[in-house]
């Protein structure tokens, strides 16, 4: 009996002392649970910061469009909605594939997207019907907006919804809200730390079954920073629709600063259709394209540099102690071993100016056999060649200025004679980038060590001189000018403007083999045309590089390109007079090119769907 | 007892002390689900409410059954309730699947609960007609075990473990209370532990879930494991003095599952804290401690056990229930008694409650008849 009464009291001291451990002991951690049932936070999506050009114009900003979410909690009638909503708003059977494993998997006050970008016919179709779609919530959003489209492409690149494999790297459940873009390409996935923000919260306080009982405080989001590019919109527009339907790039600087004015890699893809989730068959245009659209040339290209390199091997030269009155004579080509290497012409009698201005490969030929490979690459490779820049780039691919130790290094052999003749002219193993090919003539016309930088707000170091003779510059420069000016390779690309003189070098990179130039009838077997300029010729300002693929002679195909841009930023009015002729010739602006491209490919493959 | 002479004899006879503690721990219940329900007597309290002054009527009429007539029906009224659970079974069996009660025009009959009551009646009534010289002998054990051993089996197999096992221990009690060696308890505790993992291979898959889930709720917070976790978080976040009345967020929203039956517990500690916990604790307490000193001072063998018997009920019915909200054992879907929302369990109580009056009216008056006494 007392043993029986004992053992319920004993039963009931546990019990209260398990209360008390419970409530007491661990009650902090389980009010923080209780907390954690309550209240639950909507993640806002931050306002994605703009990028600006120079002056304060947009490239990528953000446009506000109309969307359509789901709140799974509120759905009442889940199969009467969606047959509704996919009629309204003519979802395919893809969508709704993926609306339905959306809402299976979510929780029920996280909303899920039915579509983005909705046109406001639709929207509006949806608004009308709202009172017989409970759950369904058609709002207005934010989403990438770059107002020049394909002009920037590879420079900004696209942003894209976060895939799984972002989220489970992250855990952020920012990455799961309906609506939210990461930075896939380009600039906007390089600068995303700066143009994401902080995301908002909506507090709620739910039930167990996710209905909303009222709204607390909410955290407010704070947008991303707006980031200034070195970029000028206006050139790089221009620049972009004065390649027309060629393949290449386009790389514009600030002589002074080594700002990057454009930057620009053709042809591209419109990275307003990427941003929005790219159609399989705009995709498949764009991969089956030989012109290589969906590759930043600007940043990934390398070609050979052709003649380009000759001003800055003349610096070489001359440094070496290389008199340049000294006479060659070119009599259309040159023996070197037991090979006869062929120049374009028999160009006579050439000292160095006119062996720049004439691109003679004799003169060089002859006069880097003269002299020490090592020290006259290293030249080149000081105005650029093969020099890797710090920028904000996904991908920076920089090529190779080849020389008497690397050669040893990488292939394990002597540097010949006609290694020398090779890079001489920059063929052989140079490869460089387009990037290089504007700030090598950005260098010579400064004569200072500039640095391309595509980024306003990063701070600028005092940028040195180059180390090199003034009188060297000045007489290359002299012999770049007359390129264009007065009996050169490119003087049917002079500026057609009074008073301002551009300076130039053409460039020729075969690609297939050596000694057949001229017409192929293959594209992909024609040889790249090259093209680095820098105007005024007096006091330099600007420089600009140009590389136009498989595009024949230099003179013929780049350095037209290259003579409009330039004249765009001396005047505007000229340079789109120029361009408007061959706009209706190429069937349009790129724009309207590129719609009508997709048109077509669309209509190709509506015809035969393999 | 109250004295005063505006009060009726038959009314102030009444043990007052007693019915305080009752009526002071439906009040918490009605309270707690008039909270549960968001703020509302609907729809539980108002009904719950009716249902306690229902019993607590039945209760004090009962105080005036004499010990003799309950004696009397002890074997009878076993019987009838045994027929009910066999007829259950039968029910369940042509009806496809578990049943647990009788439908007897508007009132559903759930067997097992009055077989508590009568459980102990029946072996009180064995062992009072027993001699003391045979306590210690075979035939004190065997005829208690079958008593016990068959209704329980029957419950067992409905499938209603909650309640098999409390008849069963309430059925210990009276057989330990009586006086059988206590190696035979310690034997019977061996034997369970060994056939505990045999049990569990014949469980239903439910009832095996809820054993793994007791072992460790944490391993599944949100699926199986989420009665006991919801109801620990309820409980531990209500603090010293609670989140407040109408303040409990784990009820209010729906968190806690079963916020007015089983986990009624969980709802109160919520809003009124450890103290709130300590205060209804301490209410049963009294209550078990009363019917115990009814059983201690009793004059005749049935009496005792009776008595010691139907505060073990009640003792039951509070513990199991508040370690299972405490997870401190299995959820075995045992309510606790008054405060949660349903008549079984109010039923079942205010009967033994009734009972243990009757005992204790006759401990004062000697006889089951209420003699007339002048006031003190």
């Amino acid at each position: 009996m007392v043993l029986f009464g004992g053992a319920q009291a004993a039963v009931g001291t546990a019990l209260v002392a398990r209360l008390g451990w419970l409530a007491v002991a661990e009650n902090d951690k389980y009010q923080l649970m209780s907390e954690n049932n309550r209240v639950q936070l909507i993640v806002v999506p931050p306002r994605r910061g703009w990028m600006v050009d120079r002056y304060g114009k947009p490239i990528a900003i953000n446009r506000s469009d109309f969307r359509v979410d789901i709140i799974p909690q509120q759905l009442k009638n889940p199969e009467q909605t969606l047959k509704l909503l996919a009629q309204l708003m003519k979802l395919d059977a893809d969508d709704m594939d993926r609306i339905l494993k959306d809402l299976k998997q979510g929780r029920g006050f996280q909303p899920v997207q039915v579509a983005e970008s909705v046109p406001y016919e639709d929207y509006a179709a949806v608004t009308v019907r709202l009172p017989e779609l409970p759950g369904v919530q058609a709002t207005r959003g934010f989403s990438r907006y770059y107002p020049t489209g394909p002009a920037v492409a590879h420079l900004v690149g696209y942003v894209g919804t976060p895939t799984a494999e972002d989220y489970e790297k992250t855990k952020d459940p920012l990455y799961l809200t309906p609506g939210f873009k990461i930075g896939k390409q380009g600039l906007e996935r390089t600068l995303e730390p700066y143009l994401r923000g902080t995301p908002g919260a909506q507090r709620i306080e739910v039930t167990a079954s996710g209905r909303l009982v009222k709204e607390l405080d909410p955290k407010p989001d704070r947008s991303g920073q707006t980031v200034q590019l070195t970029i000028d919109a206006g050139l790089q527009e221009y620049a972009a629709r004065r390649m027309g339907p060629e393949s290449g790039a386009l790389v514009a600087i600030d002589v002074e600063s080594g700002d990057m004015l454009a930057f620009v890699s053709m042809p591209a893809f419109d990275p307003n259709d990427f941003s929005r989730g790219i159609g399989q068959t705009e995709w498949k245009m764009l991969s089956q394209n030989d012109h290589l659209p969906l590759l930043n040339k600007v940043a990934q290209g390398l070609y050979p540099s052709g003649s380009t390199i000759k001003p800055a091997m003349a610096l070489g030269f001359l440094k070496l102690g290389v008199d340049p009155e000294h006479r060659v004579y070119c009599p259309g080509g040159y023996q070197i071993g037991n090979r006869y290497f062929r120049c374009d012409a028999a160009h006579g009698s050439m000292d160095l100016h006119s062996a720049i201005e004439r691109s003679c490969n004799t003169y060089f030929w002859a006069t880097g056999l003269r002299t020490d490979p090592q020290q006259t690459t290293d030249m080149v490779k000081y105005l650029g060649y093969g020099e890797e820049f710090d920028l904000p780039l996904v991908t920076q691919r920089y090529g190779t200025m080849p020389n008497p130790e690397w050669l040893k290094k990488k292939y394990h052999r002597e540097w010949q004679g006609y290694d020398s003749a090779n890079t001489s002219i920059g063929q052989g193993y140079v490869l460089i980038n387009p990037m290089q090919l504007a700030v090598m003539p950005g260098r010579i016309a400064s004569g200072k060590l500039i640095q391309p930088r595509l980024l306003m707000g990063k701070p600028r170091p005092p940028i040195p001189p180059l180390d090199i003779d003034p009188r060297h510059l000045d007489y290359v420069r002299k012999a770049m000018t007359s390129v264009v000016n007065d009996h050169g390779t490119a003087v049917g690309s002079k500026l057609p403007l009074d008073g301002v003189q551009m300076a130039g070098k053409t460039g020729t990179a075969q690609v297939f083999r050596l000694g057949e130039r001229g017409h192929q009838s293959n594209w992909t077997l024609r040889d790249h045309a090259l093209f680095i300029a820098f105007a005024p010729a007096d006091k330099p300002r600007y420089a600009i590089g140009c590389i136009i693929e498989h595009g024949g002679f230099g003179a013929s195909a780049a350095a037209p390109i290259v003579r409009d841009t330039m004249t765009y930023f001396f005047d505007q009015q000229k340079a789109w007079a120029a361009l408007a002729p061959l706009e209706k010739q190429w069937g349009g602006s790129l724009a309207e090119r590129n719609d009508s491209q997709l048109a077509q490919f669309k209509a190709a493959a509506r015809a035969n769907p393999a | 007892m109250i004295s005063s002479a505006i009060i009726p004899q038959p009314l102030a006879r009444l043990p007052w002390r007693l019915l305080f503690l009752i009526m002071g721990i439906a009040m918490i219940g009605l309270l707690t689900l008039y909270s549960a329900a968001g703020g509302s007597v609907n729809p539980w309290a108002l009904k719950q409410a009716f249902i306690f002054l229902v019993f607590l009527t039945v209760a004090v009429g009962m105080s005036w059954i004499r010990e003799s007539s309950v004696k009397n029906v002890s074997f009878p009224l076993y019987a009838v309730i045994l027929l009910m659970l066999i007829l259950v079974e039968m029910l369940g069996f042509v009806g496809k699947g578990a049943q647990r009660w009788l439908d007897v025009g508007p009132i559903r009959i759930q067997p097992s609960e009055f077989m508590k009551p009568a459980i102990v009646l029946v072996l009180a009534r064995f062992y009072s007609l027993l001699p003391p010289a045979d306590i210690k002998k075979w035939r004190a054990i065997w005829p208690a075990a079958l008593l016990l051993g068959v209704p329980a089996g029957l419950i067992l197999i409905q499938p209603d473990l909650g309640t098999a096992v409390m008849v069963i221990l309430i059925g210990a009690s009276v057989m330990f209370v009586a006086g059988l060696p206590w190696w035979l308890f310690a034997g019977a505790f061996l034997a369970v532990a060994t056939a505990a993992p045999i049990a569990y291979t014949l469980m239903h898959d439910y009832q095996r879930q809820r054993v793994l889930i007791f072992l460790n709720p944490e391993a599944d917070p949100l699926g199986a494991g989420y009665h006991i976790t919801q109801s620990k978080i309820a409980i531990g976040s209500g603090g010293l003095f609670g989140k407040g009345y109408l303040q409990g967020s784990q009820s209010h929203l729906d968190y806690l599952p079963e916020g007015h039956t089983d986990f009624v517990f969980s709802t109160m500690v919520e809003e009124w804290g450890f103290a709130g916990g300590l205060v209804l604790i301490l209410c049963f307490a009294m209550v078990i401690r009363w019917g115990m000193k009814v059983s201690a001072n009793a004059k005749t063998r049935f009496a005792q056990l009776t008595a010691a018997g139907l505060s073990a009920t009640i003792f039951f019915y509070v513990a199991i229930n508040l370690m299972m909200v405490m997870g401190l054992a299995p959820v075995v879907g045992v309510p606790l008694p008054l405060v949660s929302y349903g008549g079984s369990a109010v039923m079942t109580v205010m009967l033994c409650i009734g009972l243990l009056m009757a005992l204790e009216r006759q401990q004062r008056t000697g006889s089951g008849i209420s003699t007339l006494r002048m006031p003190a």
